[in-house]
């Protein structure tokens, strides 16, 4: 078996992708991750839909940062200078009028057109939609960070989503344990692999035909 | 479904001594809002439970979930362990539940409100969180509704009228209002002058709006004139019940 990336490595990798300035949406697992990799020299303000914009690192000592400063993730952080509190109506006025450049997502299946399914399966009979059908779809870009199979080997990036969708026609960019995936009008185009994976192994755990970006490379970490 | 937020009287005295008269007249089938998103901090957890020991039953509650966060240690991160719908749905009083979060966060763990619903014994209405939010907003604003690209294409558009709006289809969403809330913020002057700490705005600040009647747990009650008005989140106008919690167990 080769190596895949850890969820650490992953959410390095997707760190990456934050452009200096960028408001930034995580959701919880892996995508929670990538705030302690944000690059050196870069400044990237996060959001919490449970109200605050502005916050990062490591929570400090006081009790009121403990219980009053909490992510939704619910693990305390620290306040930024520039900081600010709001309601949830105004929250969710942020994600779904497009003033969020980037929200990172966890995933069950991704489809090659781009519909996520991050809530539930059919065989739970329940799930929990909490916040991420308005962030898929009001937010600028969508990124997706996930294992890109199963534990079991069930694949997860699909031509059609078989569990219920999230959104449809929403993610931009793939970051999984193997490659780093774009979703464009053609198809998905592998951008990215992991280092000692060949095209022919990626494209077995992936269901729809992935076309190969003429500049391929290992994945940058 | 309440017809209108009027007020049954005007209010001369909002301050209640105890959380128990303070939830003493919510009646069996009452709707109740319950605000916060799920942390220990931002959770009317006294009033909450005080409408455990009061009875109310046949309620439907509006919340971001039906409960059990706090028993999960998620929000237990930020203190002690929180109580929340849980305990009401524990307690057989809730019929239905509108909200965004109805499941355990952890499948192995299920909670009260997953277990009676999967046995069909409780009703279950999915909203989006932020969907949830803005029909809160549009009830206490009096508005009918709005429409939202959120959702469209997925299990929450079935029934509601599509429309496509600058080249986008969007769906009708439906104001929510309730006979009751049941929130939490940090202080409130005597007028009900509410201000929040950190993240404790969530759905309290909303929900404070909608409701026929408004009753706010807060840590601290003080004189009129001590919140300055420049800061204040939630105008007095909203709130028709304050109880102060500190010192009550």
């Amino acid at each position: 078996m080769k190596d895949r990336l850890d969820k650490q490595t992953i959410a390095l990798r997707v760190a990456k992708e934050f452009p200096d300035g960028a408001i930034v949406n995580l959701g919880g697992g892996i995508p929670t991750l990538a705030a302690n990799f944000v690059p050196e020299g870069r400044t990237v303000i996060f959001h919490a839909e449970n109200g605050a914009l502005g916050f990062g690192g490591v929570p400090g000592s006081k009790d009121e940062e403990k219980s009053y400063y909490l992510g939704a993730n619910g693990l305390p952080f620290s306040l930024l200078p520039g900081a600010s509190f709001f309601h949830h109506a105004d929250s969710f006025a942020m994600i779904r009028g497009g003033h969020i450049d980037i929200t990172v997502l966890g995933a069950l299946q991704v489809s090659e057109k781009g519909d996520l399914a991050n809530w539930t399966f059919p065989e739970r009979g329940i799930g929990n939609i909490g916040g991420a059908m308005d962030l898929a779809s009001g937010c600028g870009r969508l990124f997706v960070a996930m294992e890109h199979a199963t534990p079991k080997g069930q694949l997860k990036i699909l031509k059609e989503c078989s569990y219920p969708l999230t959104a449809s026609r929403c993610v931009n960019l793939i970051f999984t344990d193997i490659a780093v995936l774009r979703v464009a009008p053609e198809g998905l185009v592998l951008q990215e692999i992991a280092p000692a994976w060949t095209v022919e192994e990626v494209q077995a755990l992936t269901e729809p035909r992935l076309n190969v970006a003429a500049d391929l490379k290992e994945i940058e970490l | 479904m309440v017809a209108a937020l009027t007020k049954d009287r005007y209010m001369t005295n909002k301050i209640y001594a105890t959380l128990r008269e303070a939830v003493a007249d919510i009646p069996d089938g009452a709707t109740v809002m319950i605000g916060g998103f799920g942390h220990a901090a931002d959770k009317p957890q006294n009033l909450i439970r005080a409408l455990r020991d009061h009875g109310a039953r046949n309620l439907t509650i509006i919340s971001n979930s039906a409960g059990g966060a706090g028993r999960l240690g998620i929000g237990a991160l930020g203190g002690a362990p929180i109580i929340d719908e849980e305990i009401l749905v524990e307690n057989r009083q809730v019929r239905k539940a509108i909200c965004s979060v109805p499941a355990s966060l952890v499948m192995s763990k299920p909670g009260a409100f997953e277990k009676q619903y999967l046995a069909r014994e409780v009703e279950l209405e999915y909203v989006p969180q932020g969907t949830l939010a803005e029909r809160i907003r549009a009830g206490g604003a009096g508005l009918g509704g709005f429409f939202s690209p959120t959702g469209v294409g997925t299990l929450v558009e079935k029934g509601k009228e599509k429309r496509l709006i600058d080249g986008r289809e969007m769906l009708f969403e439906s104001a929510l209002k309730a006979d009751f809330a049941l929130i939490k913020a940090y202080q409130s002057d005597t007028m009900g002058n509410l201000v929040y700490r950190g993240i404790m705005r969530s759905f309290n600040a909303v929900m404070a709006t909608a409701a026929k009647v408004t009753i706010v747990e807060v840590e601290q009650i003080v004189e009129a004139g001590k919140i300055d008005p420049e800061i204040v989140v939630t105008p007095g106008i909203f709130v028709d019940r304050i109880v102060e919690t500190r010192g009550q167990g």
